[in-house]
């Protein structure tokens, strides 16, 4: 049993990152513009958030530190991502060629800036944020282990963003005039929506959840940051089209990916798996191939939103 | 023609003017940092590719061999309306190949370094022709399958070359030495610019910009590579094989990424495969590379050297402490900039209007005299 607990543990560090970032992605899809950048913004939200952690560290109490870094992250990454919203929506330039030019960005800078504060490019920090068990919660069977045991503040943050971006995007009037500008920014306009506020809210939040999953994927799995998210930002484009754009699909989709990642990391560990003696990169490599075979499936009528990558021009009507 | 001209025009002062912000924001940050080095720092930059004469001009042609062909991968599939961002997985299959006839296959003597740059061009056409197979029959967004390929090659040639112990040298946790005989020879090269690491790579670098170049300019086939790139339905109408096309796109695209890993790999400079969960930057600087170029081949071979000068240049930043990132800072910067196309435009039409309206009104004032 404790091996189902440890394999779930470490699933959610791979996955709540992964989800956060995956819903951030799909609204800024689904307001019409592709945001490939998602890579860079969860280095620099990461960068910022785990500097922070750096200087402030044993000065105050974890879980307030935490937090704290959180909100920095998830300004920093919204802050970035207003460079993407500017050059795709009024400069209405390739949005594959302003993301790629965000990612080259993010991790020089990290690298160039650290080497300038403290001399070396990795961050160093400690990890003060695990909870063994959470008072009452952890004691349940079953789900305190689970849900409970050796947790992160983060992964509650990340549930409720997965619940609270289900609402929005169902059931508020924002929800639903954002995804009218990426099917039909044309039509969602005569009917008097501003497109291109709607698009700068799509990329913002995709910005701040990208900054603040860059933050949540570093915090758990290491001690340092080394102006790297390890590939997680194209991993959560892939969950986005693997969830079809829909937020409970894209929540299966990181549960998925974010088991493969565990089984990668932790395979050794866990008794049944290391007498199959299938090497680690076998489990690397498994979440990409999957999503090829599921790309192949689901291509001919994707949900895609309809007008995403086509930059909105008012003359158009 | 002539409309074709003035967008060609607009296209290269977009580049000069996303170069010239590029540098200015580099000249910006070195000066937040340390503003009494900033300018000898920044002049660095621009001078440090001459510093050593002949071999700094030498280095710059190394560095800019890979960087060239990646670039123009990415710009060929460009022409051909795809995005290839699959260059770091087609790079490391196409050094993967490389390397593996490289230690492998010692008997071939001489023509062993074709073989195994042949065996380069090869695995990246396959690496390119996954995604191109995906987008022709499946509909398959071919950035995305790209990017999952690059993750799948690098993991792959990861897995075999630390598990295949005639490749992998323990010690230093990275491929084992090529054969001598599969090194790519010098081709005189090392006699113009002495004591540098050219070799003839980037003279097959700059043969296949050509051929590229002839491909999609002067053949029929490689007009309808284009025409498919316009217009995928158009094009099946006027009785091109859209499919085709579209495989055949990404599998030289493919084929292009995967030479440029095999000249990096061959170059007999100490470079191995290092086991490491990363994907090859020679790929990614491949987009940049192409998009500085605005994709023309010509071009492409233009903004790879000067990527590259930037890059040596960069070497020498060191000697100033500063560190090497800033120019990866200023061509993100660039790229940003050159996506910015519009902006040009408007600023070029505004000052065509001006002159035009200045020239009426002399033309006005002359007329009323």
């Amino acid at each position: 049993m404790s091996v189902v607990y440890f394999i779930f543990q470490q699933t959610m560090y791979f996955m709540i990152p992964l989800m956060i970032v995956a819903l951030g992605a799909m609204f800024s899809e689904r307001s019409g513009i592709i945001n490939i950048a998602l890579e860079g913004i969860m280095t620099m939200g990461a960068f910022t958030g785990i500097l922070f952690i750096h200087f402030t560290g044993g000065s105050m109490n974890g879980q307030f530190q935490l937090i704290a870094a959180v909100l920095i992250s998830m300004v920093t990454g919204m802050v970035f991502s207003l460079f993407h919203a500017y050059a795709s929506i009024n400069m209405k330039s390739n949005q594959v060629i302003s993301g790629t030019a965000l990612n080259m960005f993010a991790p020089a800078f990290a690298i160039f800036v650290a080497r300038v504060i403290q001399g070396v490019q990795q961050v160093q920090f400690n990890n003060t944020f695990r909870i063994t068990s959470v008072p009452l919660l952890g004691k349940i069977p079953f789900f305190g282990p689970l849900l409970f045991q050796n947790a992160y503040i983060t992964t509650y943050i990340g549930i409720a963003i997965f619940l609270l971006s289900t609402i929005v995007l169902y059931k508020t009037r924002f929800g639903l005039r954002l995804r009218s500008c990426g099917e039909h920014p044309q039509a969602a306009d005569s009917a008097g929506i501003n497109v291109y506020r709607m698009q700068y809210a799509g990329v913002m939040i995709s910005g701040a959840l990208g900054g603040l999953g860059g933050l949540v994927f570093v915090v758990p799995t290491s001690t340092n940051f080394n102006a790297d998210v390890a590939g997680y930002g194209f991993l959560a484009l892939a969950v986005l089209i693997f969830g079809q754009w829909k937020p409970v699909n894209i929540m299966l989709a990181s549960l998925f990916f974010g088991l493969m990642k565990a089984i990668a990391s932790a395979y050794s560990g866990i008794p049944f798996l290391s007498s199959l003696g299938i090497p680690s990169y076998f489990y690397k490599m498994v979440p990409y191939i999957i999503t090829l075979i599921v790309l192949i499936f689901t291509s001919r009528n994707s949900q895609a939103p309809k007008a995403e990558g086509i930059p909105y021009d008012k003359g158009q009507r | 023609m002539k409309p074709k001209q003035i967008k060609d025009h607009t296209g290269i002062l977009s580049s000069i003017f996303a170069i010239v912000l590029g540098l200015i924001v580099g000249l910006i940050i070195l000066f937040l940092c340390n503003p009494k080095q900033a300018l000898p720092g920044f002049a660095t930059i621009l001078s440090g590719a001459f510093t050593h004469g002949a071999k700094g001009v030498g280095q710059v042609f190394y560095y800019a061999t890979p960087i060239i062909l990646t670039g123009l991968s990415v710009g060929f599939a460009f022409k051909t309306g795809l995005f290839n961002i699959g260059t770091p997985g087609q790079f490391i299959m196409g050094g993967f190949g490389a390397v593996y006839v490289g230690i492998l296959w010692t008997s071939l003597g001489p023509a062993h370094w074709i073989v195994a740059l042949l065996a380069s061009v090869i695995l990246g056409a396959v690496w390119g022709l996954v995604p191109g197979l995906l987008k022709a029959y499946f509909n398959v967004n071919e950035v995305i399958a790209s990017i999952m390929m690059n993750y799948i090659g690098m993991y792959l040639v990861n897995w075999i070359v630390k598990s295949y112990k005639p490749l992998f040298n323990n010690l230093r946790n990275e491929s084992r030495n090529v054969a001598a005989t599969a090194n790519i020879p010098k081709m005189g090269l090392d006699k113009i610019f002495p004591g540098s690491s050219v070799n003839g790579g980037i003279l097959i670098a700059i043969l296949t910009v050509i051929v590229i170049w002839l491909l999609l300019n002067k053949t029929t086939f490689g007009y309808e590579l284009k025409a498919v790139g316009f217009n995928r339905d158009a094009s099946k109408y006027a009785g091109i094989n859209e499919k085709k096309s579209i495989i055949l796109s990404m599998m030289i695209a493919g084929a292009i990424a995967g030479l440029a890993g095999g000249l990096l790999y061959l170059a007999g400079t100490g470079k191995h495969i290092e086991i490491k969960d990363v994907l090859a930057s020679e790929g990614f600087t491949g987009i940049s590379v192409a998009l500085l170029g605005l994709s023309n081949p010509i071009g492409v071979l233009f903004s790879g050297i000067f990527i590259a000068y930037l890059t040596a240049g960069g070497f020498y930043l060191q000697l100033f402490e500063f560190s090497t990132e800033i120019i990866d800072i200023i061509v993100a910067v660039i790229i940003y900039f050159s996506a910015f196309a519009l902006m040009v435009k408007i600023i070029l039409s505004k000052i065509h209007k001006q002159k035009g309206e200045k020239a009426e009104a002399a033309k006005e004032g002359g007329t009323k005299s």
